[in-house]
């Protein structure tokens, strides 16, 4: 595994795989996200007690899995940008850090557009809601610190070890309506066994959470594309790269 | 792998490791505080671990389930007042069980029915015939993470209706 992946450390090749990636990434996320919200926005069943209102799941679901997933990949670059010292992993988490914070705050704001009618308030500090703020208050720290260095060697190195501290707060966030009694309710999705959704609910939700996941690719492999290119910016290849394009 | 990576591997993993086991201790010792409610049985008696039991008088949120039967609306004002007995699965209501009177004014959340989960926020009184109670400033409902489509629903004979105010209920407020 590692001579397959040993290639990929260098920054010229990581660059020509995301652009082979892109379109395959943007054209699936394009197929996905408009049927899974056309499907859910407008076809899916509404639920029995809240009516429309339910349709928000579609969004704040797949967002909020997304910030937690993102950040699991920023916390494994940081890892191995700690441990082996690639520094495409510190430029990779970079790319990340602000997509990550983006869903974050989708999650919260429609979780708390869906709170005020059915709970009766926007806000609770129950520990759901509570460590997830925490979660964008880390990627707020990520992005500070990737930006508060000259030397971008040393950004990697403190923004890596804040994200590795941080990752302590993901089981925190998963487990917390099942280890406490919280406002917020339990999972539907990603339950053992049955999910706790009728079938012509659910499948939209899958084309929407797959759709999601996509457009996070298309995103990440964006900044990281534009990462490499400002981190290499000096480099014969990325100076024949602009000459190419002038002409 | 050479001998400076197996190091730092080695320093970045036990960093890791301890922190873990340090949130572990710290969120296990505050396990109990980070609950963001009170049980009906766990009010009459006591949390399960520590035993801590809330005084009369003190400020605390309950969580529970309203008892079907036990809503009662004064049709003059917006004054209500519910029993709320545990969640457990599946749902049961048995007569032995401890329940809590909640008592509120104002408009309660859209999601509000019987056998719905309610967490209220309020001072804790005693209420002799009953036993205890909470008077409420606020009502907020908690949703289970079940979602069915109406006609499903209706086949499982769950059914949800919407509270209606009259326009003199909703003058008084």
């Amino acid at each position: 595994m590692w001579k397959w992946l040993h290639p990929y450390a260098n920054p010229e090749v990581s660059y020509h795989l995301t652009n082979k990636l892109l379109p395959w990434f943007s054209y699936l996320a394009a197929i996905f996200l408009s049927i899974g919200l056309v499907w859910a926005l407008l076809f899916a069943p509404a639920d029995y007690q809240q009516g429309d209102s339910f349709r928000i799941f579609y969004v704040h679901v797949p967002a909020a899995s997304l910030s937690m997933g993102i950040y699991v990949s920023m916390a494994i670059a940081a890892f191995s940008s700690l441990v082996w010292q690639v520094r495409l992993a510190d430029a990779s988490a970079a790319a990340m850090a602000p997509v990550g914070a983006a869903f974050t705050a989708i999650a919260l704001i429609t979780g708390s557009a869906w709170g005020k009618p059915m709970w009766g308030t926007w806000w609770i500090w129950d520990a759901r809601l509570t460590s997830e703020l925490i979660l964008l208050f880390l990627y707020l720290g990520v992005i500070a610190l990737h930006s508060a260095f000259e030397d971008k060697n040393l950004a990697g190195k403190a923004a890596g070890i804040l994200t590795l501290v941080g990752v302590i707060n993901i089981p925190i966030i998963k487990y917390s309506v099942e280890w406490w009694n919280t406002l917020h309710q339990g999972s539907t999705v990603s339950k053992l066994g049955k999910p706790s959704m009728s079938l012509d609910m659910l499948w939209p939700f899958i084309f929407c959470f797959i759709g999601f996941s996509l457009l996070v690719g298309v995103i990440i492999c964006l900044r990281f594309r534009n990462e490499i290119l400002a981190r290499n910016s000096i480099r014969p290849w990325v100076r024949e790269l602009v000459e190419q394009k002038t002409q | 792998m050479n001998p400076r990576r197996k190091k730092r591997l080695a320093i970045v993993s036990s960093v890791l490791i301890g922190i873990g086991a340090i949130a572990g201790l710290v969120l296990y010792a505050l396990s109990q505080n980070i609950d963001l409610f009170y049980t009906p049985s766990e009010i009459t008696s006591g949390k399960k671990e520590t035993g801590i039991k809330p005084v009369i008088g003190q400020r605390i949120r309950i969580g529970g389930l309203v008892v079907p039967g036990s809503v009662k609306r004064d049709p003059e004002s917006l004054k209500v007042s519910f029993q709320l007995s545990d969640m457990v699965m599946p749902i049961v209501f048995n007569e032995g069980d401890p329940v809590v009177t909640v008592y509120y004014e104002g408009i309660l959340p859209d999601l509000f029915r019987e056998g719905q989960g309610i967490v209220a926020n309020g001072t804790l009184a005693e209420h002799p015939p009953t036993g205890l109670s909470v008077e409420a400033s606020e009502v907020l409902a908690k949703h289970d993470e079940n979602y069915m489509p109406t006609e499903l629903a209706e086949a499982a004979g769950q059914k949800h209706e919407k509270a209606n105010y009259t326009p003199e209920q909703l003058n008084t407020k």
